[in-house]
């Protein structure tokens, strides 16, 4: 047995079943012997989309999600993959293949020192020099990946390893003495935690990604102490988008409900979420009525990198609201709720009505005709805000977006990547007109497999967030945003690749655009010509706290007092 | 303020590199790291020298533990030695200064390693500060070549730098 076969038996074992990848040179050992294994291999059309499809299979299934490239230009295009899986904490193994060992460090053709590379962006990484050594790492990679904080492993293999004579074992003991992640929460420490949210008047509940896995527990604990919720960008659905104590999402454009929530509460219980500065604003401002902030992370480094933190519980979010969920109490809450639900009430997420079709809109169309009953994905910018805003996802790994490193072009990928992870369900992605051209090349690998993928194009002709900042804090000057004067027709570039296009460019035309999108057999690319000078509001500016939340264009309407 | 730390790290390949680049990318200052083996085969020991505020401190402890082959991370806040092998070499243009050079060896207890007809190599052993004020004293002489290894430490006493207790793993 070669090493390329080890790898793939190796493979097999851990259950993947699985591979996205674009083969090259120095990997073509390895694809020669996945012509006859049962692993099935995706074809995509550049490696990004790759690691992308590998991230969002992965969050949409709550599995590991499989690369695989060649050395040199393959896997340095899975940088921007690798390090978007690492911000937003998933489990992905990345397979590069190397030139061979006698090579390295010559400046041979397509050699990268990709180990070195990736360093800052995975969780760990491997550069397999022994071919007997191949099932070890396999092990350990997807350990290391799927275990304790999740997050990308990379496993950078030589083509000579990959050609030796294998004559190694399979049945390999897990040693990583370094590696013991605390998943039970420390008792005392939940106790007090429960002590301080009984005593508590104005108490919240944050939960983020790492809580995806931890949803049910979640509900009940919610439910059982009547606590608020309130779901970051990564947390959304992680929490029934449509049930009463949830209070929308927080931060820059957070609803105000959440973010007047945060800045009024005595007590906040914060669950698998690390207080990006997206969320937070400017820490000094942030929440600073709290005596008490528990946080409850698996991962120690987290706790106390940003806010102070009194009560510190590490563990994994579903096992300590486990426990939490013992010792946990209907609380008292009825006035702090009469609050709450005064700027539920008062401050709903709303845009201005104009006579331009509007994303808004075209969102809030495909929610009330899906019954929010879809996974969404999508790329980055306004139209991403836009869709955590109008599209309240109410399962779990149903939102797939790059939160942490913000990548526009994820929006593709991780629509192909969540349809083979849960190929019954409607996947919807959204996306912008700048976003979705970083990787449309994909729509490719949605033709070759016959994917039935939505792709629905909220174009406004403009970088529309760099636009909105540039109106808002650089006095209008549109530095380098517009995009209308040479963006495609959409719909006939998806006609060159034979998926179906649609195009809707007035309002009156939405409702029929969104119904030919979801009766459509098979994928379909629709742009939506979108108002081209919308903002994105509520919006705290970068660096503010709650109270400098404004509503709505400062030229348009009045700001309000927190 | 200044803080020693020791480092227990699996010796594979890289692993210095995954600390010095996790120093770089998290904007922590590093002083100086001095690296060997230990008596447990597989097992290498490495003495930093940081410098930072408490906050910065714990993020580093708890960043270096998130690397997979760091076994064990330890503040020298406690009473501790520390040590660092410095080699100097002096000139020395006569037999007057030849004699002044003895002197501050003398008093310094450090070692003649090697002698040439117009300079000689001196090893010290000692704190930092015993350190720089060895080359203190010897500047007047004229310093051709000064190396140092940079700090490494060990509590006093029965403390140990152990692995970790095996805990559960999801």
């Amino acid at each position: 047995m070669k090493g390329a076969e080890a790898l793939l038996k190796a493979l097999e074992r851990e259950g993947v079943e699985l591979i996205f990848g674009h083969p090259g040179g120095a990997i073509m050992p390895t694809y020669d012997a996945l012509y006859d294994s049962k692993i099935r291999h995706i074809l995509v059309r550049h490696e990004q989309g790759g690691v992308h499809a590998a991230t969002a299979y992965a969050r949409a299934s709550g599995r590991v999600g499989v690369v695989m490239a060649t050395s040199g230009p393959g896997a340095l295009n899975l940088v921007t993959g690798l390090a978007d899986a690492y911000m937003d904490s998933t489990p992905v193994v990345a397979i590069t293949g190397n030139v061979p060992r006698a090579l390295i460090g010559t400046d041979a053709f397509q050699e990268a020192d990709v180990t070195g590379v990736t360093m800052p962006i995975t969780k760990h990484n491997y550069l397999v020099q022994d071919v007997n050594e191949i099932p070890r790492v396999v092990r350990e990679a997807f350990h290391i990946a799927s275990t304790g904080r999740p997050g990308p492993v990379l496993i950078d293999i030589p083509k000579d390893v990959q050609l030796a004579e294998f004559t190694g074992d399979f049945e390999v003991e897990l040693d990583l003495p370094g590696y013991k992640p605390t998943t039970k929460g420390h008792p005392k420490q939940i106790e007090r935690a429960l002590d301080a949210l009984e005593k508590a008047e104005r108490p919240i509940l944050m939960v983020g990604g790492g809580s995806q896995h931890a949803h049910a527990e979640l509900l009940a604990f919610a439910e059982k102490t009547g606590l608020p919720v309130i779901t970051t960008l990564m947390g959304l659905g992680a929490f029934p988008g449509n049930h009463p104590l949830w209070l929308g999402m927080p931060g820059m454009h957070g609803t105000v409900a959440a973010n007047r929530a945060i800045h009024h509460a005595d007590v906040i219980l914060a669950i698998g979420l690390r207080f990006d500065d997206r969320v937070t604003g400017k820490v000094s401002r942030f929440a600073p009525h709290a005596h008490t902030i528990i946080h409850v992370d698996i991962d120690p480094a987290e706790i106390g990198k940003v806010v102070r933190t009194h009560i510190p519980i590490v563990g994994d979010a579903r096992l300590v609201l486990k426990e939490m969920l013992k010792g946990a109490k209907p609380l008292k809450l009825a006035s702090w709720w009469r609050e709450l639900e005064e700027w539920r009430t008062r401050y709903p997420l709303r845009w201005k009505p104009r006579p331009h079709l509007q994303s808004q809109e075209v969102i809030r169309a495909f929610f009330e005709a899906t019954g929010g009953n879809a996974i969404v994905t999508t790329g980055v910018g306004q139209h991403q805000m836009f869709a955590a805003q109008f599209f309240p996802v109410t399962r779990p790994r149903s939102f797939i977006t790059s939160g942490g490193l913000g990548t526009m072009g994820v929006g593709l990928p991780f629509a192909i990547g969540a349809k083979f992870a849960r190929p019954d369900e409607l996947v919807i992605d959204f996306d912008g007109d700048g976003s979705f051209q970083m990787t449309l090349q994909e729509l490719a690998t949605v033709v070759k497999y016959g994917l039935d993928v939505k792709v629905v194009i909220l174009n406004n002709g403009y970088l529309g967030m760099v636009r909105q900042w540039q109106d808002l804090f650089h006095a209008k000057r549109y530095s380098e945003v517009y995009l209308a004067d040479s963006n495609p027709d959409f719909a006939r570039l998806a006609e060159a690749y034979g998926i179906r296009g649609i195009k809707v460019e007035r309002k009156e035309d939405l409702r029929k655009g969104v119904e030919a999108v979801l009766n459509a057999d098979g994928p379909v690319v629709a742009e939506f010509k979108v108002y081209h000078e919308e903002g994105v509001f509520p919006m705290i500016p970068a660096g503010g706290a709650a109270e400098d939340m404004i509503l709505e264009h400062p030229e348009e309407k009045e700001e309000v007092e927190a | 303020m200044r803080h020693v730390i020791s480092v227990l790290v699996q010796d594979h390949p890289r692993v210095l590199n995954r600390i010095t680049s996790l120093f770089a990318r998290r904007g922590f200052n590093l002083e100086s790291l001095a690296v060997g083996t230990t008596h447990v085969p597989g097992l290498s020991r490495i003495s930093l020298v940081v410098s930072g505020d408490d906050h910065t401190l714990e993020q580093v402890e708890k960043q270096l533990n998130r690397l997979i082959e760091v076994l064990k991370v330890t503040d020298h806040s406690e009473p501790h030695v520390e040590r660092e092998l410095c080699l100097v070499k002096v000139h020395v243009a006569g037999v007057e200064e030849r004699l002044a050079v003895k002197d501050i060896q003398e008093a310094f207890r450090a070692r003649v390693v090697d002698v040439a007809q117009r300079s000689l190599i001196l090893e010290l052993t000692g704190d930092s500060k015993k350190v720089d004020s060895f080359i203190e004293a010897l500047r007047p002489y004229g310093i051709l070549e000064v190396m140092r290894t940079g700090a490494v430490a060990m509590s006093r006493g029965e403390r140990t730098l152990k692995v970790r207790e095996k805990r559960e793993a999801v």
